[in-house]
């Protein structure tokens, strides 16, 4: 067994009420990639925070041995100084700076206070090789795409001489293609001697690329599972992290579907800054009554803009094609005579687009339908406070209580809460857009169900999911969208991951 | 049901200005000898800051987007040298003048909150604008020159008092009467309000709680209300103010245009997608806050019973320094009505215990510098415990 690089010894920290982490045992070894996984909540970014020194020594109880060395780090400058560089979630790049500003800040190429920008230059052109990336250091970080972003992240730690590089859900925001790319350089790095701890959902990225898994659960480690030559299974990690065995992934439902509902026939829409680019073409689709209509695709496949399209004209420029609601033409100018017609969109980024962050969970809810509480003038708040308390007990909202900020929730509880805002808009149509991104299998199930039962009572529900297995498991019927066209259309019974991925690939062959 | 103390420490924000408010003329009443809670001074003290409050009460909806409005000190001056030119010069009735003025407000504040709503320019470049261009409009408007008198009527706006019907000797009868009714007003409404919480089962404060909380607000009413009893009474401006933040206080809590002003400063996305007009809102918010600006106008020049190029000179900043004071956020979505009157308050307070105490007026501004950084240090302060 090869050495240990990093062993952290019954670390525990306590927040305000609350133990994160409660004795956290994890050994990492030389050039290894070790998964961290666990439900949101569980402790692991707590757990890498601690080891980069953004909680410093002494606010947590136990050790951190890095290359068999007590380590006391005060910050992330004594961290990085001896190799270890987390990358956080949230990517940490400036937007209107170049690439290689961004790389070396707060690491300038100075000498005496003045940056030599020809040896920056120099340099970042080496990193962004030695990366996979052909843009020019002058580029601004701006102008590439997300995947490409995450690359120069990689590019910034490798500029501190990374020994053991942190990733926290690395792939959280990339598309396939770009997520490949990434694991396909950790591996590179791994060969090159550099070790990593990777936090991640998604489990099939996990077994692919890790050589260890540890599992926290509840602020606590569970265990660590080697991956030997035969694999494990993703059943196994999963009955590690929420310490029962999820037989069934996605709940069964009695399916009881009625006559198409709703209908777009024709939909075209253009990019609203680059006049001429069509992004949705010639688009027709129509769901049934009491039916969960899945859209898969890629990101970027224009699934997102089109539901945007359709719910009040949020998204695009000259839209043209007729959207038909129970038999008659509906217009909708904006995303009010959308709600008034029965429409509604949850949107994939709950943070910025879904919530009012800095209010509470009983105001973002009644947002969306604030007329139905209100008398006369006046909003009738304790009417608001018990329809509040009803959504926390039907969807099951983990809070102290409904006057509790948003901001404070995790992912899985403020995905319930921006399902309950919409409910409460009383809508016969859904459009979910990447309804579980970032939340852990526990919540997922809990908001599959919500769908089920949605359905159950009646409703369209439109599901846009990047995630094939979840596709598959929760839809009914399936339509494959692949730049910004409609490529395929499969009943469940019919549908596969494989066929899926042949209706994306195959349009974009003909595109090329 | 929490003790006092559980309640003062989860309130801290909302009382801690308040407690300020009371420290501070606590300070300069004993340090004058009481000086500064003569009835006299008292008076004053509402007449003199009447202007600043009413624009303080349209800068908390404006910053509540998380927007700011910089022109209102010129919009101000511009609205009182119209209001002149229409009285003085050309003889019109006051009300008519008086209305007029509002209405020219209002429109102000449609312009400048359209190119901000409709064209998305910063509402800082606006309004900086605004403020150049209407100081300019007004030397233009009164040539350069001071406009007076204004009607004896329309001037009572600011200088009048109640009439006191009931005939008191000594004391204004009228006054005293008045705040026994409010007394049992607010002691009804709170009433009313703590059963109806308690049929729908809601959490209540104790009623040991309840009713020291309510006899100190009624102390708080009845005290001041005797104290400018033994002058002159209610001042007029002071029921103007009243209403006015009676009103605005009701529609920022109670009804759906308060609530979606503050889901659009929370997250202006998120509120557009919920279906929130945010463009009209940020627009509705700024024509209220151009008819405020030209009500404090008019309330100013009807004080000084003249119209000059100089009035309304940085009453934008002490409209700002207000709601930041009474702990609305910078970049938006919090802040109360109330928070800002009483960080309207606390300023006119120091200003006018510096000036009894002999302060110069360099040493004035610089403590007001101190008092809204620490003011909001605190809030921050605060806000990160919890």
């Amino acid at each position: 067994m090869a050495e240990c690089i990093l062993e952290m010894k019954s670390i525990t920290k306590t927040f305000p009420g609350v133990k994160a982490l409660d004795r956290v045992s994890l050994k990492v070894r030389s050039g290894e990639i070790h998964a961290l996984v666990g439900e949101n909540g569980a402790g692991k970014s707590t757990l890498m925070k601690v080891l980069s020194g953004v909680y410093p020594h002494g606010s947590y109880e136990g050790d951190i041995l890095y290359h068999g060395e007590v380590c006391t780090f005060k910050d992330v400058k004594q961290s990085e100084a001896k190799g270890i560089v987390i990358i956080h979630q949230e990517l940490a790049l400036i937007p209107y700076l170049s690439i290689a500003e961004n790389i070396f800040l707060g690491n300038e190429q100075a000498r005496n206070g003045i940056i030599n920008w020809n040896d920056t230059i120099l340099r970042t052109g080496e990193l962004l090789q030695k990366v996979g990336l052909t843009e020019s250091p002058d580029t601004l970080v701006t102008n590439i795409g997300v995947g490409k972003q995450q690359l120069v992240e990689i590019a910034k730690a490798l500029s501190k001489d990374v020994k053991l590089l942190i990733l926290d859900e690395p792939t959280a925001a990339l598309n396939e293609d770009d997520s490949e790319n990434l694991l396909q350089l950790l591996l590179e790095l791994k060969k090159n001697g550099i070790s990593s701890i990777m936090i991640s959902h998604k489990l099939n990225e996990i077994s692919k690329i890790a050589d260890s898994i540890t599992i926290i659960r509840d602020g606590q480690s569970i265990e660590t599972l080697e991956i030997g030559e035969e694999g494990i299974s993703e059943e196994r990690i999963i009955r590690g992290m929420v310490g029962r065995e999820l037989t069934d992934r996605y709940p069964s439902r009695v399916t009881d579907i009625g006559d198409v509902y709703f209908e777009v026939r024709n939909w075209e829409v253009y990019h609203p800054l680059h006049e001429g680019r069509k992004v949705l073409d010639n688009i027709n689709i129509n769901i049934r009554k009491g039916e969960i209509v899945g859209i898969a695709g890629l990101m970027g496949a224009g699934r997102t803009e089109f539901a945007m399209s359709i719910f009040g004209k949020s998204y695009g420029k000259k839209i043209s094609g007729s959207l038909i609601k129970d038999g008659r033409e509906i217009h909708l100018n904006s995303v009010s005579q959308a709600i008034e017609n029965g429409i509604a969109y949850v949107t994939e980024d709950r943070k910025q687009y879904g919530l009012v962050l800095d209010d509470d969970i009983r105001h973002n809810i009644s947002l969306t339908n604030l007329q139905s509480i209100t008398q006369g003038l006046v909003i009738d708040e304790k009417r608001e406070i018990r329809e509040a308390e009803e959504f926390k007990r039907r969807m099951n909202i983990k809070c102290s209580n409904i006057f509790q900020k948003t901001v404070n929730l995790s992912g899985g509880n403020q995905q319930k809460v921006v399902l309950s805002k919409w409910i409460f808009a009383e809508p016969d149509i859904l459009i979910l857009d990447e309804p579980t991104r970032g939340i852990d299998v526990g919540a997922k199930y809990e908001i599959y169900t919500i769908m089920n039962k949605l359905a159950n009572e009646g409703k369209c529900i439109l599901v846009i999911s990047s995630e094939l297995p979840e596709v598959l498991g929760t839809c009914d019927r399936i339509y494959v969208m692949s730049e910004g066209k409609i490529t395929g259309e499969m009943d469940k019974a019919d549908a596969t991951q494989e066929k899926i991925m042949k209706h994306v690939i195959n349009n974009k062959r003909e595109v090329e | 049901m929490g003790t006092l103390k559980e309640i003062l420490k989860s309130n801290i924000r909302q009382f801690g200005m308040i407690i300020a408010l009371v420290a501070i003329m606590l300070f300069f009443a004993a340090y004058t000898g009481g000086m500064s809670l003569t009835p006299l001074n008292i008076t004053n003290l509402v007449l003199q800051n009447s202007y600043i409050l009413i624009l303080a009460v349209g800068m908390l909806l404006v910053i509540v987007t998380g927007n700011i409005d910089l022109s209102v000190g010129s919009v101000a001056a511009f609205i009182g040298a119209v209001a002149a030119t229409l009285m003085i010069s050309n003889n019109m009735n006051f009300l008519a003048a008086a209305l007029i003025s509002l209405l020219i407000g209002a429109g102000i504040g449609a312009l400048q909150g359209s190119i901000i709503a409709f064209f998305k320019v910063p509402a800082f470049i606006v309004t900086l604008g605004g403020m150049l261009f209407f100081r300019g409009l007004t030397m233009v408007v009164l040539g350069g020159k001071s406009l007076a008198p204004f009607p004896p009527l329309f001037t009572k706006i600011s200088s009048g008092f109640i009439p006191d019907v009931l005939g008191g000797e000594g004391i204004h009868l009228t006054t005293m009467v008045l705040s026994v009714l409010l007394s049992a007003v607010y002691v009804v409404f709170q009433i009313r309000e703590r059963k109806s919480k308690q049929k729908y089962g809601f959490e209540v404060i104790s009623h040991t709680f309840f009713v020291g909380q309510n006899v100190l607000v009624l102390l708080a009413i009845n005290a001041f209300m005797a104290v400018i009893a033994y002058y002159r009474g209610i001042p007029n401006i002071l029921i103007l103010l009243a209403v006015l933040i009676v009103i605005y206080a009701f529609i920022m809590k109670k009804t759906i245009f308060g609530r979606h002003i503050y889901a659009l400063g929370g997250s202006e996305k998120a509120a557009q997608l919920s279906g929130v007009k945010t463009a009209r809102i940020a627009l509705m918010v700024y024509i209220n806050m151009g008819m405020l600006a030209a009500l404090s106008g008019l309330v100013f020049a009807a004080r000084l019973n003249s119209a000059t190029p100089k009035a309304g000179q940085g009453f934008e900043l002490d409209a700002i320094a207000s709601c930041f004071i009474g702990g609305a956020s910078a970049s938006g979505g919090v802040g109360t009505v109330v928070g800002a009157i009483v960080g309207g308050l606390v300023m006119g307070v120091m200003n006018n215990g510096m000036s009894l105490v002999g302060l110069g007026i360099d040493w004035q501004q610089a403590i007001k510098g101190l008092v809204l950084v620490l003011a909001v240090l605190f809030d921050i302060y605060t806000k990160s415990k919890n």
